[in-house]
């Protein structure tokens, strides 16, 4: 038995499944001044009734950290920057104690400057003062050489509660999005070890005893014991969740899109052969861009409870949202009215619907069905205009090789994977619109928490070698070791990939979900002077985000 | 963080092509600059747009060059490509999506003449020039500037322009008697009915930001000034570099991006630059920043150090006098013109070409006709070790009558017997037609 939670806005979903089945499905409020309750209470009602000894993995998706963010109530954090030549370290100012500092590294990891420990130890005295708890310490080109970041914590590490190093996050290139991504790491890491503990304390109180697994962003999720190093890593798993959830509906040699249509608006997520696809870095939090893996999902202002009024003579449809629809006591007509006046969808007021599309239809001179047929064409319409401005994008992703560019493989969807409450209504319309299959997966209501339940633990690994230094790195894992200078490419991919299974392992993976692939691939010849001295090699590895066993093996 | 200007990037790096093995135009020469690029987080800018580059076609190709014995023979993918990531910054800027942009492209084109049997200077194709073509004949574009920074001097675009009173060349470059291509002196100022639009600045090796940027000052700006050009396109070479190993001159990252800030190029285009470790990285996020107008005061080399490429009195004085020659000179072009019009028809000129990166030696004499009305109707004959014999004649854009006429005539006459390959570039029409035995 596994249990799938996910918060949301206004409900809690929670799953229990078991194989192929749903044991037991269940929607709570949320309370967002209690997050706490809402997930505990969430577990105990889904679970009332079964064994809890025979529950294997709780996994469970939460706003915590989006919420701390987005609405402000994150800790302070002293954030010491070490940049070196380059753009002016004050561009990429964060927070209210953002301190740059003397110390250099550069492409090559070498360093140029190293830390001034007076200066360091004054910051930190003055952070002190100001009973600052959390520190993010960062440096250009850290996941070259994090020698810098390893000095700054020695200094200072003794005085505060959490410490996160820029290196440890991600092994991408990007200084600014390395700052932002340690920030917001420190800002929720207290947050999150707090709320999860707690959350493991009441899961043991009613008897689970098995391991809590924390949804991320990538669809993945990764054991409640390390969340503290990884807090950030939790934001934005709502939208992941719903994606996870759809799938084992998914076509695992095709492209297909998945359309979550809420009330306030529409997430949008392309699948790949039946994975869905990442941020090329990372995904964007509170103004900020990051380096956390995120899935690539892009949310529309239309959904069932969109505002539908005449601009201009011209039908508008969203983004904004001026309550729910009118057959539910909202005050503007909707998507959702539209449908309930055409007879598509059931429930509420339907009086209430007809008279405000008959008030709109009247000033368009239309008939009410016309008018409500309208309603419904421009909410596809939006949607799929979207869905394929977000296709293009992705098809003209920039590339560097010849062989990418020329043989490029350009996504053409095929299917439309439609869930969220229109969904049933509205899937026939947009199938008949785009001329993609559109199909609508049962309880997809609880898409977002069997999604949770589901998914497996995800990570990624960057592995660098030079053989001419004869080393080869990987600064996020702790890693470093010597490498003949014979070595190739296929000896540092093995490194990658044993480097990437200790990491899963160690993130809660279970052995049969290592679905482990190469992101990237680069050897390099270096020549200095006219003779070749020994290659640059970079590995990047993943385990993809996806579903466990058996699921994976699914396919409806 | 924000640019003050719109700015388009192509970046293509090409990292799965190289010359040869051990070449300095190898895989490798962009990763570094990428590292650079992608740490600084360039590409998050506000305001930077990345493209990925097209392919040029055929057709741009041959509204320039004339491939012996044909296209496919002497260019590549790669080089398709990156012309092709220079039209996308074109067409970028005249669309309006940026207001200037960067193609950080390579293999490089200067180097590459209006002929061409094979690379030369590592270059087969001039991505400079098949942009600035296909602007005028997609965009309306009229008057370009091209304006030369890399340390050798760009023969190839210079050739190709050497006739054109509407494209204005500035090359400023390591003097010719010191370095590769060993041309590109004061005195070669333009063909007959296009003197004082080729200007050319030698330096003297040990040259320093100081000179380069008084060149910018006393020459370059006032000369673009004079000749108002719509488009300014930098061809911005990067081994005037101190750190670049086949120069010998001292430029810096910081004097590359105040050039950059001073010339505000609609179109930069990357040419040579090898310090693949020191140099570029540094100068390529200088231009960069430059380019979309962020402060790039803190851009700097690891190891750069002002005093010690300091640039000597010697220095000072001899740029100080070519600059005074160059001025002088140009001030006669009017006269010289003057001269060409009273005298011959037609004008000859003799030139050998070594294609050093493909080992093969030209044989071209070219015939001009001294023109009132236009650019001047151009024969090209072209022989080469490789057998190849080449009639090429070219009716310029604009061109007149009495040109158009005889260029047809030419091709007409040209007989696929003496000559193995006889092609017009018919620019008037923008056709293009070949005869072959």
């Amino acid at each position: 038995m596994i249990v799938g939670l996910d918060v949301g806005g206004t409900h809690t979903d929670v799953v229990v499944i078991q194989g192929k089945e749903i044991l037991c499905k269940v929607k709570v409020l949320t309370d967002e001044e209690d997050l706490l309750k809402t997930v505990c209470f969430g577990v105990i009602q889904a679970i009332q009734g079964l064994e809890v000894q025979s529950i294997e993995r709780v996994v469970v998706s939460t706003t915590l950290a989006t919420n701390a963010i987005v609405q402000d109530k994150i800790e302070p954090v002293g954030v010491l920057v070490a940049s070196g030549p380059g753009i002016n370290p004050w561009a990429y100012v964060i927070g209210e104690h953002y301190y740059p500092v003397s110390g250099a590294v550069d492409h090559r990891g070498i360093e140029l400057a190293s830390i001034n420990d007076v200066e360091v130890l004054e910051i930190g005295k003055e952070l002190s003062y100001k009973n600052i708890p959390n520190l993010a310490l960062v440096s250009k080109f850290s996941v070259r050489n994090p020698g810098l970041e390893f000095k700054m914590r020695d200094l200072l590490a003794d005085n505060f509660q959490s410490v996160t190093l820029g290196h440890k996050l991600s092994g991408h290139l990007n200084f600014g999005r390395r700052i932002a991504t340690a920030y917001l790491n420190a800002a929720v890491t207290q947050i999150s070890r707090k709320f999860y503990n707690a959350a493991k304390g009441c899961m043991e109180k009613e008897g689970i005893r098995v391991p809590l697994e924390i949804l991320k962003a990538d669809g993945g999720t990764m054991a409640q014991e390390v969340t503290e190093q990884y807090a950030v890593e939790t934001i934005l798993s709502g939208p992941a969740a719903s994606v996870m959830g759809t799938l084992t509906f998914a076509d695992q040699t095709k492209e297909e899109v998945v359309l979550d249509i809420g009330g306030t608006t529409t997430d949008i997520a392309i699948l790949v052969d039946g994975v869905p696809l990442l941020k090329p870095l990372g995904i964007r939090m509170g103004g900020f861009n990051t380096l956390v893996r995120g899935l690539r999902t892009f949310s529309l202002g239309v959904g069932g409870d969109s505002w539908v009024r005449l601009e201009g003579g011209e039908l508008k449809v969203g983004p904004e949202r001026k309550g729910r629809a009118l057959a539910y006591g909202g005050p503007e007509p909707t998507p959702t009215d539209a449908l309930i006046a055409l007879g598509l969808a059931q429930g509420g007021q339907k009086r209430r619907a007809i008279e405000g599309i008959r008030r709109l239809a009247e000033r368009m001179g239309e008939s009410l069905e016309e008018t409500a047929e309208q309603v419904v064409s421009k909410t596809c319409a939006l949607i799929l205009e979207t869905v394929n401005a977000l296709v293009e994008r992705v098809n003209q992703q920039p590339v560097y090789t010849i062989h990418e560019l020329l043989k490029g493989r350009q996504i053409r969807p095929s299917g439309l994977i439609v869930i969220g409450g229109p969904a049933k209504e509205l899937a026939p319309r947009l199938e008949s619109m785009s001329g993609w299959q559109a199909r609508v997966p049962p309880d997809y209501d609880v898409a977002n928490a069997i999604g949770a339940a589901m998914a497996r633990t995800t990570c990624e690994v960057t592995v660098m070698a030079d053989t001419d230094r004869r080393y080869v790195i990987a600064p996020e894992e702790g890693y470093v070791d010597t490498i003949d200078w014979r070595a190739t490419k296929k000896e540092v991919i093995r490194i990658a990939f044993d480097l990437l299974r200790k990491k899963a392992l160690r993130l809660g993976a279970r052995e049969e979900n290592l679905q482990m692939e190469l992101l990237e691939e680069h050897e390099f010849r270096m020549v200095q002077g006219f003779y070749p001295v020994g290659r640059n090699i970079r590995v990047r590895a993943q385990v993809k985000p996806g579903l466990i066993s058996p699921y994976s093996e699914a396919g409806a | 963080m924000k640019a003050k200007r719109k700015t388009g990037l192509v970046f293509f790096p090409a990292f799965d092509w190289a010359i040869s093995e051990t070449h300095p135009e190898r895989e490798e020469r962009l990763l570094y600059t990428q590292d650079q690029i992608f740490e600084e987080g360039i590409l998050d800018i506000e305001g930077l747009l990345e493209f990925n580059p097209s392919l040029a076609s055929t057709k741009e190709v041959g509204r320039v060059h004339f491939c012996v014995p044909k296209a496919e023979s002497v260019v590549t993918e790669s080089h398709y490509i990156s012309a092709g990531g220079c039209i996308t910054v074109a067409e970028a800027v005249l669309e309006g999506k940026v207001d200037c942009g960067f193609a950080l492209v390579r293999p490089p084109g200067h180097h590459a003449m209006r002929v061409v049997h094979g690379a030369r200077g590592f270059c087969n194709i001039n991505n400079e020039a098949i942009m600035i073509e296909h602007m005028r004949q997609a965009y309306g574009v009229d008057r370009v500037a091209i304006v030369d920074t890399d340390c050798h001097h760009g023969d190839g675009t210079q050739d190709i322009y050497w006739h054109d009173p509407d494209t204005l060349f500035i090359s400023m470059h390591q003097d010719g008697r010191t370095l590769y291509p060993g041309s590109g002196f004061p005195r070669e100022m333009g063909g007959p009915n296009a003197l004082g639009t080729t200007i050319n600045i030698p330096l003297p090796p040990k040259t320093s930001e100081e000179g380069f940027l008084y060149v910018m000052d006393r020459v370059v700006l006032p000369i673009l000034e004079e000749f108002k050009p719509e488009i300014i396109v930098n061809s911005a070479g990067q081994d005037n570099h101190y750190s670049d190993p086949i120069t010998a001159m001292n430029f810096c990252a910081h004097g590359y991006a105040k050039l950059t800030e001073m010339l505000k190029p609609h179109i930069a285009v990357l040419e040579g630059g090898y310090s693949i470790e020191g140099a570029l990285p540094y100068v390529n996020v200088g231009i960069i920043l430059a380019l979309a107008g962020i402060d790039y005061s803190w851009v700097r080399e690891p190891d750069y150090n002002p005093e010690e490429i300091k640039q000597t009195d010697e220095v000072r004085g001899s740029i100080l006098s070519t600059c005074d020659f160059l001025l002088e000179e140009r001030k006669k072009c009017g006269q010289k013109r003057e001269k060409y019009l009273e005298g011959k028809e037609f004008v000859e000129r003799s030139k050998t070409v070594f294609y050093d990166t493909d080992n093969i030696i030209e044989e071209q004499k070219e015939v001009i006709r001294v023109c009132r009305e236009c650019a001047g109707v151009l024969k090209i004959d072209s022989y080469a070790d490789t057998k190849n014999h080449l009639l090429g004649i070219r009716i310029p854009r604009k061109s007149c009558k009495t040109c158009q006429e005889i260029g047809r005539k030419w091709f007409e006459e040209g007989n696929v017997t003496r000559f193995n390959l006889v092609c017009l570039q018919d620019r008037v029409t923008d056709e293009y037609y070949v005869k072959r035995k």
